[in-house]
Formats: C-alpha cells, sequence, structure tokens
C-alpha cells in the first residue's frame, strides 16, 4: 500500500463504504461551530469558521501546513488556553452547551473529549498506570473497577492481546506503533463522547497506520471521532465527512465521497489534485 | 626537505589531532591532581595509626656528652649546612654541604618536650629493643618507656618479666570499668540532670506566671527530691567505680633514667611496636583507626577521636538537604510553571542566580543576624521564658547552621530543578491535560516525578557545597567541642538547638588552634581525609538514588 506516497488523484474505491450515504442534514450534530475567530496575540489564525460535526461519524480535517486545522481540533477541548497569547472569539457548542462560557469546568470538558496526539506521549509509568491515569483522576481507587476499565478500553484500542501479560512493564518499551494504540485506549479508558486525533498516524510506519486506521474504523459507532491528516488518502479511507482548510479558513465541507470526487471550489480541487506544495 | 615536513605539520595541525591531545592532556593533568591530593592526604593521615618502631640512640649533645633518646621517627629533611649552624646546633661537619636532620617524637609530655629535632651524624647508636612499651594515655599524650613493675593498691604484684602479663590483663579491667563510669554518667546521671533541669524551668515558669504557691510548688519539690535520692545512689556507685579504678599502678623507666609510678586509670592501650609483626601492628592499626572514628576527642582536640564531629557534619547536611530540597522544587515550581514568564521572573532568575555568587561568610553573618538572633531570640521570648536569660534558640545552633547552609544551597537546588522542569517535553504536560487533569495534578503525577532525576542532582550539589563550608558555620553553631550530640535518647531526640561539631572545623581547629602543632598535624590530614570521605559516602549515596530514578523515567527523548 502506497500510504505515503502522494498521488495527484484520488481513487473513487478508497473513499469510505458508507460515506455516500452522508449527508449532513440527515445527520445528529454533535458539536457546532459559529463566526469562531482565533488570534495568537495579533496573528489571526482562524477567520469566521462556521462548522456542525456529527455525531459517531469520522470527520477530517485536510489542508496543507500551517491552515490552522490543529488550532481548530484544539478549540474543541480548549487546549489553546495553554497558549499564552491565544484568545478566541465565536461559539462552540457541545450538545447545545457553550464550551467557552465562563462557568464551564474545562477539566470535566476535557473529559468528555478526548485526545489524542501527533507523537505517542505515554506517561513514564506502567501500561496499566497509564490507562487507569484518567480514571485515578476521576477518584476511582477500587481495584476491580480499574481492573476491568483498563481492560475494557486496551481491548477496545485493539492492544489487549499484545500487552496482556506484560501490564505492569514500562509503557516506554512498546513500539510506536503500540504507543499510540495505548494513548488512545488511555483516551477511552474515560468514556468520552468526543474523541480528537492530531494526526494520529503521522508518526508511524504503515502497517501500524493501518492498525490506526482500522482501530478508528472500530470505534466510530461509539464515538464522534474527528481527525486531523496531512494524508488526503487517509482522510478518503477513514472519514465520513472532510473539511478542507486553507489559510486559517474554511474552505469547504461536506461528505467525503464529495469533496473528494466533485468539490465545489475551485482552491479544494487544486489542493486535492496537488496543484499546491 | 623542508617543504614536506611542514606540509605534514600542517596536515596534522588540520586533522583536529593536536587539539585530541590538548584536551587528553589537560584531562590527565586534572585527574593527576585530584588524585595527587587526595593521595597525599590519605598517606599522610591514615599513616598516623601505624603503630611504627621505637628507636632507642644514644645522642652526642657536645664533644663528650651523651643522652639516651628514645621516641618515634617522625620524618627525616636535609637542610643546608650553613641553615644548621645558623639555627644553634653546632658546628656541622666539615666538607658536607647538607646536613640530615630528624624529627623524633619522645612522648612523655609530663616529663619533658615531646618532640625534637636531631642531627643524624651526632647519631651514635641505635636499636630497637623488644621490650620497649607505648602508652597511649588519657591525658598527656603517648609515653614510651620500660616496664619495672606492677602495683596493686601501692603493693607490688609483678616484677621483670611477668610484669607486662599483669599489667596486659589489668589494663582489660580498667578498660571495662571505664566504659562503666562513661555509661553511668552520661546515661544515668544525665538524665537525671536533664530531669531536674526540667523542674527548674518548670519552677521559673511558675515564678512567672506568679503561681509559685505551695500548692503548685510541692510535686515539683517531690520530684526534685526522688531524683536527688536517686542521683546519691548512683554518685556511691560512681564514687566505687572511681576508687576501684584508681587500684592499680605501675612503674615505668623513661629515657633519661627517672622512674615514675603512672596510675593505670589513665592508660588506653600499651603495646610493643618492636615484638610486633606485621600482622600484630595490622590489628593494632585497624583498632586506632576505628577508635579515630569512634571515641571523642581528649586533650584540646589533639588526641582521641573524632565521631561528634563526623555525626555532626552528617547530621546538619541530611537536616540541610531535608530543608532546602522543598523549598528549592516548590519555588522552581513556581518560576517555571505558574508565573508569567516577564521580566519580573527575568530579574528574579538573575537574582537567584547571583545569590550562588555571594560569599559564604556573608551568609554566615546573615544567618547570625537573622536567625539566631532575630528568629531566635523571639523563638525564645515567646516558648522559652523560664530559660531567660539563659538562650535556647537564641544561640548558635544545629537548626540555624542548617537553615544557613540552606539558604546557601537553595540557588543550585532551584536551577538544577527548573532545568529539570524545562526538559519534560510538552507532549507530555499536554497528555495529562488531554485526559482531565488539572495543571497541579498534572504537575504532581507526571512531571515531578519525571523531574526527580534534576532534583536529586541540585540535591547532591547541594550536599556537595554543603558539607564543605566552614566559614559560615562558625557563626550559626559549630563548637570546639559540643559536650554532647545533636541526637540521643532524651525527649525529643533531636536536639536543634543544640551547638556541634564538623569535620571542616575541626580541621582549622586542630591545624591552627591547638597547643601542640606537631601532634595535632597528622591529625589534620587524617580529618580532611575523613571530610573527603564522607562527602564523597553522601554523595555516591545520592547519585546512586538519582541513577535509579533516572532509570526509572529514562527514554524521554521519543
Amino acid at each position: 500500500m502506497s500510504n505515503h506516497v502522494r498521488t495527484h488523484a484520488i481513487d473513487p474505491t478508497v473513499i469510505s463504504e458508507n460515506a455516500s450515504l452522508s449527508n449532513i442534514e440527515d445527520e445528529d450534530i454533535c458539536i457546532t461551530v459559529n463566526d469562531l475567530n482565533l488570534f495568537y496575540g495579533e496573528k489571526q489564525a482562524l477567520h469566521e469558521v462556521n462548522l456542525m460535526i456529527p455525531r459517531k461519524r469520522v470527520t477530517a480535517f485536510i489542508g496543507p501546513s500551517g491552515c490552522g486545522k490543529s488550532t481548530l481540533l484544539r478549540t474543541f477541548n480548549r487546549m489553546n488556553d495553554l497558549v499564552d497569547n491565544a484568545h478566541v472569539h465565536g461559539k462552540i457548542t457541545l450538545d447545545g452547551e457553550n464550551i467557552y462560557a465562563p462557568d464551564v469546568d474545562i477539566s470535566l470538558l476535557r473529559r468528555r473529549i478526548g485526545m489524542v496526539f501527533q507523537r505517542p506521549n505515554p506517561f513514564p509509568k506502567s501500561i496499566y498506570e497509564n490507562v487507569a491515569y484518567g480514571l485515578r483522576l476521576q477518584g476511582i481507587k477500587k481495584r476491580h473497577i480499574l481492573d476491568e476499565s483498563v481492560e475494557w478500553a486496551l481491548k477496545k484500542a485493539a492492544l489487549w492481546s499484545e500487552v496482556s501479560d506484560r501490564l505492569n512493564d514500562s509503557a516506554l518499551g512498546l513500539s510506536g506503533g503500540q504507543q499510540q494504540r495505548l494513548v488512545i485506549a488511555r483516551a477511552i479508558a474515560i468514556k468520552p463522547e468526543v474523541l480528537l486525533l492530531d494526526e494520529p498516524a503521522s508518526a508511524l510506519d504503515p502497517i501500524s497506520t493501518l492498525k490506526i486506521e482500522e482501530l478508528i474504523y472500530e470505534l466510530k459507532s461509539e464515538y464522534t471521532i474527528i481527525i486531523v491528516t496531512h494524508n488526503m488518502q487517509q482522510a478518503a479511507r477513514v472519514s465520513d465527512y472532510t473539511a478542507f482548510m486553507y489559510m486559517g479558513d474554511l474552505i469547504e465541507f461536506g461528505g467525503t465521497e464529495k469533496l473528494f470526487t466533485n468539490p465545489e471550489k475551485k482552491q479544494t480541487e487544486d489542493y486535492i489534485t496537488g496543484r499546491y506544495g | 626537505m623542508s617543504k614536506p615536513s611542514i606540509n605534514h605539520i600542517k596536515k596534522w595541525w588540520h586533522s583536529g589531532e593536536p587539539w585530541i591531545w590538548l584536551n587528553a592532556g589537560a584531562v590527565s593533568i586534572s585527574v593527576l591532581i585530584v588524585f595527587g591530593l587526595l593521595a597525599l592526604i590519605a598517606v599522610r593521615g591514615l599513616g598516623h595509626f601505624w603503630p611504627a618502631d621505637i628507636v632507642e640512640m644514644q645522642y652526642l649533645t657536645d664533644e663528650t656528652q651523651q643522652v639516651k633518646i628514645i621516641g618515634e621517627i617522625i620524618e627525616s629533611e636535609s637542610i643546608d649546612a650553613k641553615q644548621y649552624t645558623e639555627s644553634g646546633y653546632g658546628e656541622a661537619p666539615a666538607g658536607e654541604p647538607k646536613v640530615t636532620r630528624l624529627l623524633v617524637k619522645t612522648g612523655n609530655r609530663d616529663l619533658q618536650t615531646d618532640f625534637r629535632w636531631l642531627a643524624e651524624h651526632k647519631i651514635k647508636q641505635q636499636s630497637k629493643p623488644s621490650n620497649l612499651i607505648v602508652l597511649e594515655r588519657v591525658e598527656w599524650g603517648d609515653f614510651y618507656g620500660y616496664l619495672t613493675q606492677v602495683n596493686e593498691e601501692g603493693e607490688l604484684v609483678a616484677k621483670g618479666k611477668s610484669a607486662w602479663g599483669e599489667l596486659e590483663k589489668r589494663l582489660q579491667r580498667v578498660t571495662a570499668l571505664r566504659a562503666e563510669i562513661k555509661s553511668l554518667e552520661k546515661g544515668a546521671i544525665g538524665t537525671i540532670n536533664h530531669q531536674l533541669e526540667k523542674l527548674r524551668l518548670e519552677r521559673k515558669k511558675l515564678a512567672l506566671t506568679n503561681d509559685l504557691t505551695p500548692e503548685n510548688i510541692a510535686p515539683i519539690a517531690a520530684q526534685e527530691k526522688a531524683l536527688d535520692i536517686e542521683y546519691q545512689a548512683l554518685r556511691v556507685d560512681l564514687n566505687r567505680l572511681y576508687n576501684e579504678i584508681d587500684r592499680d599502678s605501675a612503674h615505668f623507666e623513661a629515657m633519661d633514667g627517672r622512674v615514675v609510678e603512672l596510675p593505670m586509670a589513665s592508660f588506653i592501650s600499651a603495646h610493643k611496636p618492636n615484638a610486633m609483626n606485621v600482622w600484630e601492628k595490622s590489628i593494632t592499626y585497624v583498632k586506632s583507626f576505628i577508635n579515630f572514628l569512634t571515641e571523642d576527642p581528649r586533650e584540646a582536640n589533639t588526641e582521641g577521636g573524632v565521631f561528634p564531629a563526623i555525626f555532626g557534619t552528617v547530621t546538619m547536611v541530611l537536616l540541610m538537604a531535608i530543608l532546602v530540597t522543598p523549598l528549592g522544587v516548590i519555588a522552581a515550581i513556581y518560576l517555571r510553571e505558574y508565573a508569567r514568564q516577564g521580566t519580573m521572573i527575568r530579574i528574579i532568575r538573575i537574582a537567584v542566580n547571583n545569590l550562588a555568587g555571594v560569599p559564604s561568610i556573608v551568609y554566615g553573618v546573615f544567618g547570625l543576624g537573622f536567625f539566631v538572633y532575630f528568629l531566635g531570640g523571639n523563638i525564645d521570648q515567646l516558648f522559652y521564658p523560664e530559660a531567660l536569660p539563659g538562650a535556647t534558640f537564641g544561640t548558635p545552633g544545629l537548626l540555624w547552621a542548617s537553615l544557613t547552609l540552606a539558604l546557601l544551597t537553595l540557588p543550585v537546588v532551584i536551577v538544577s530543578t527548573e532545568e529539570g522542569l524545562s526538559r519534560i517535553p510538552g507532549s507530555l504536560r499536554e497528555g495529562s491535560l488531554a485526559l482531565g487533569a488539572t495543571k497541579f495534578e498534572t504537575i504532581w503525577k507526571v512531571i515531578l516525578p519525571m523531574s526527580s532525576p534534576a532534583i536529586m542532582t541540585g540535591m547532591i550539589l547541594a550536599v556537595a557545597r554543603a558539607a564543605g563550608e566552614v566559614a559560615p558555620l562558625m557563626m550559626v553553631g559549630v563548637v570546639k567541642l559540643a559536650p554532647e550530640l545533636p541526637l540521643d535518647g532524651t525527649v525529643p531526640y533531636l536536639h536543634l538547638d543544640r551547638k556541634f561539631m564538623h569535620l571542616g572545623f575541626h580541621i582549622y581547629d586542630v591545624g591552627f588552634q591547638s597547643p601542640n602543632v606537631e601532634a595535632a598535624r597528622p591529625l589534620v590530614y587524617a580529618t580532611a581525609f575523613l571530610l573527603v570521605l564522607v562527602i564523597v559516602l553522601l554523595n555516591l549515596s545520592a547519585i546512586i538514588l538519582r541513577n535509579r530514578l533516572r532509570q526509572k523515567y529514562k527514554a524521554l527523548d521519543n
């Protein structure tokens, strides 16, 4: 498979099978973004973004480097709050609640919206403790509850069979692909509603990438998944909806099949046919 | 012919080889200096405990007169004949440009000078009689001479050949009695004294609050009376022991022919080095080295051991580490994790770094002014008014010394902790935060454990610096001789208000404040060696701990 080879046209057969029935008007909407503007100091990184993320579907953000797709992803769990001079105008609602309202408990929000990063970032603890970390944060101490949850999450992340006999070994001893699945297990152990994946396979080899993609396919029956990717084929393979971003603008958003085969905007077409660098 | 060789040199120069040689040379010189220093200290210090042979010699004081000299040859040096003549030894032998002179330890400080320089060419006869005895004594230093007889209650019990066996036997009894006396004085009687002092303070406390009524005094007086009765009983025991230890004595012939009677109560050990083989000498060596490590000092620190100084150094350093680590870590966390990075924080950081460069004596002055007089004085006013005008905390002591050194080493801990915090990848913080952890939880559960090796590095540097510091300690708690250890069996066990001894100060004291320079000099080296050893051991244990932590949190840079 040529996962990492950039092709100029997308083969329609690789597009997600159920992408064809996607029609945003029929979907149950999970996250709504209204007139979102984001600034890093003076510099505006997102311009007037409007977007609806359907529930229990995979939505992909694509676009060239620096287009703001990761920034947009990070507004959903307010990760941008960590950046000193970042400020946000506009509204994002999760199940109808504004997540930027002043009384929002950020810890609670982040429990509802899990996130997986570009590079695997397991804690230097045992495999077990990595998965149990989020649960312990919630004050769960009972051993059998932790045991069950860890097993459940590791099975969900398709890692259980590989690590069940060495749960107490350091997580740093796992391979990159295993670490990334461990991190996904860690994220789903606290049962979030939404899973944000920020280029989850970009640091992995093709086999591991394939496993992650299979995992995404498995998980979408229970979670709303938003994935940022550089790899257009990956977006085509795993997502139901795709948003194309360019220079901080959301250029086009729609069903993946439609966006890749019959884009409305010239810019989208240029990008997916490889006319941008 | 010259051209190719210049090219050759040029090529060699550009190859970078000279740099490697330069670097390797610098490293070798540094290593040599360090090991040379350690070797010198070790040889000079550790050699002191070796039971060297005792020489008996005939020494010409002038053309005709000879005296007998008994002693241990400490060192020999070669001096100019001119210098020799000028220093009043008499004429140097004709035709010799150099004269060799020997430093001989003749001991017997109660009878004569115990060190003297002898010109080698005036020594006529040398021998090492096997029945020469070296006595280690409680006071007046070592005694060299021949045993003539052993007495009990002034009556002769053994004479001639059998005297030595008798002496050894009775020496064991004396040693046991001395230990008994010490444990009685320091143990039971010491405890009674502490309790009496407590009662005296209680009385004073009552007087201060005007509660000195007969009902209040009665229980105190009763306790005092009980303690006094107990004390009298112990006093009787003690007197009996003193009488027993004074029972035996021995007669010795010194080098000038005088026969002296010495009480055996003053003997610590006796041996005949000239009759001992290497194995026996080694055993004696190990014994006296252990004594040096475990005994209290005697005779203005020029004899005996250094145990209180070792103990004081270690206690002070550990206390310092316990005080400085949390403080430094908390400060570093604030500076790196919470504070808004700006001009203010930059200024604070510069100030912290500069604190590391302040001369340590300045910290001593600060410690004396702030901790001892201000803090300690106020603590005394508030909590120990009954002990006034006697100071409890308002005087230099262990706590203030540890605090002063904690202040001195704080920048080191802050800087290395900050370094460690900044090296933790941001992705791990994000990972924790994304799981719903608060910033505090992230710091506590992920960041602090991961920066523990860096914190340990800071602690190692702090310990290394603090253990060797002497100047500030002289102002805030170190003394020449501390009667009691800062840690003992009486409540509250760790006595933070007590003064303590320190190896570094001990070196200074023995080396420069001692009445007997020649006797003290080997002890200076031995103590210096011990100080280095203590610091190395403290550091080594911290380094081992750090490496374990590193192992646990390695592979951060994935």
